[in-house]
């Protein structure tokens, strides 16, 4: 009995304590001076450290996807130019912000939980507590907001080195033109489309940045805690990824 | 003045602190002693409300923390300088932005004003020539010093010791009380030191405050100590000069 109310109120509790702990940094933040250089350094470690292994990431899945698709779709009754109509928009829709996403849950977000928790067994938050400083605003509110700065523009990089990795391929590999493709990707062009992609991007950037600063924040238990809160927050922000993205679909779509 | 009363703490149903109250004398230096385990740390971090009591209150000047906003919780921390058991210097800064931090951060000093308080605080704890090394370049004894040089680095009216001579050779441990009492003498501080070092007690403390089994067992000055009868003190005290080697005279 006792264990099962455990697990009933426990992710309660958890909700409670996360939404808590947003309110306490967004709502007592102090002068934003404090608060400026932080920010500036956050949106260089998740944002233009990132742009690599995004890059790398988008390239890949732009010309596994045009690949894939050639191999799917090409036949003499199917004009080549679908490839491009079909990649493009996965892309844009899809691939440039969910493989951002989990990309990111992994590099940002457990490091971001791994930093946090090492402040926290150490008793660097304390300290910080104990200057009289809002340990809150100070470390997770400008992760938080380098994440939703920093996020679409990742997601627009993946997205641009994607469409290049996917022509790329799509030309190496002979099986469309590079006229053809981009014919079929702007006859297929959703205005809504790259829109709807930011929105994700900035919602993804939020729920990465909040959830492995709040698996950092309350980390318990020394080198192990480091250890569990760091797998925590990138297996639960992936899930969290994942959940949006359904959600966004079909709100907004 | 900072007065706790009636405070009980427990943490996942286990009491860590039962019914425990302190007053804490402008100008003197406290020592909380006790076994490892018996909540000296965590009486400590209720003084500044890092932690909040399960029951009972804490004052300061007057003023009960627990029932303020957190911006006003804030406002009378910054009266406190903390020298945390590991010392909790930020890794990712120089020892010098380490003292600067809270200079930068509260004050409107200029870049040369923050310079010179650096540099004096450093100077205070004997350490001008480590400014640009980081804590993991530190030894034990020098990021304790460090951290103390923060502490101090805002004037505080309280300077609150968790362990500053834990870990730390005899040597190093004599030169960390010698910087407790100096600065207790130069600034013109109120001290707490938790520790169950009774070779610091006997050098820095004017009072003692001795925790046993979650509660305040005994309480008095060092003259006091000397002379108290009370049997479970005298066994602690006892047990402390066996480890480390060097009798106190009352108890030789």
């Amino acid at each position: 009995m006792a264990a099962l109310e455990q697990r009933l109120i426990r992710p309660l509790y958890s909700l409670g304590r996360y939404a808590l702990l947003l309110s306490k940094g967004f709502t007592s933040l102090g002068h934003f001076s404090v608060y400026r250089k932080n920010l500036i350094v956050q949106c260089g470690r998740v944002g233009i450290d990132s742009i690599p292994i995004v890059a790398l990431a988008a390239a890949f899945s732009g010309a596994v996807t045009t690949v894939q698709t050639a191999y799917q779709l090409v036949s003499p009754f199917i004009p080549p130019s679908v490839i491009g109509a079909v990649v493009v928009p996965s892309l844009i829709l899809e691939l440039g912000a969910v493989v951002t996403g989990f990309i990111l849950a992994g590099r940002v977000g457990a490091r971001i939980a791994a930093e946090l928790g090492t402040m926290r067994v150490t008793e660097q938050i304390d300290a910080l507590e104990a200057m009289g400083l809002n340990s809150i605003g100070y470390l997770i509110v400008p992760r938080i907001m380098a994440g939703i700065i920093m996020f679409p523009v990742l997601y627009v990089t993946a997205v641009l080195v994607g469409v290049g990795g996917g022509l790329a391929a799509a030309v190496a590999t002979d099986v469309v033109s590079t006229g053809e493709f981009i014919r079929g990707a702007r006859e297929n062009y959703l205005v809504f489309g790259p829109m709807f992609g930011l929105i994700k991007s900035f919602v993804f950037g939020f729920v990465i940045t909040s959830i492995s600063c709040y698996m950092g924040y309350y980390t318990e238990g020394g080198a192990e805690g480091v250890g569990r809160s760091t797998t925590q927050a990138a297996v639960i922000s992936c899930v969290y990824i994942l959940l949006s993205d359904l959600v966004l679909a079909l709100v907004l779509l | 003045m900072i007065c706790v009363e009636n405070i009980s703490k427990s943490f996942n149903g286990r009491a860590v602190l039962r019914d425990v109250s302190l007053e804490m004398q402008e100008g003197e230096t406290l020592a909380i002693i006790g076994r490892s385990g018996s909540g000296k740390s965590v009486l400590m971090k209720h003084a500044i409300g890092l932690l909040q009591p399960d029951k009972g209150r804490v004052l300061v000047d007057g003023i009960d923390i627990g029932r303020i906003s957190y911006r006003e919780l804030r406002t009378v921390r910054r009266q406190f300088g903390v020298l945390f058991q590991g010392g909790a210097l930020f890794d990712s800064m120089s020892a010098f932005d380490n003292v600067a931090f809270p200079i930068r951060t509260f004050t409107d000093s200029t870049e040369q004003q923050v310079r010179d308080r650096v540099l004096r605080c450093l100077d205070l704890v004997n350490l001008s020539d480590v400014g640009t090394k980081r804590p993991s370049e530190l030894s034990g004894g020098m990021i304790k010093r460090v951290a103390l040089a923060r502490a101090v680095a805002l004037e505080p009216r309280y300077i609150l010791y968790d362990e500053p001579t834990s870990g730390l050779d005899p040597h190093t441990s004599t030169t960390i009380n010698n910087l407790i009492k100096g600065l207790a003498d130069q600034l013109d501080v109120t001290s707490i030191v938790v520790t169950h070092d009774m070779r610091s007690v006997l050098s820095i403390a004017h009072r003692v405050a001795f925790i046993h089994r979650t509660r305040m067992h005994w309480v008095g000055d060092i003259d006091a100590l000397h002379r108290s009868e009370d049997r479970t003190l005298r066994a602690f005290v006892k047990a402390n000069e066996y480890a480390i080697g060097h009798p106190a005279q009352a108890y030789s």
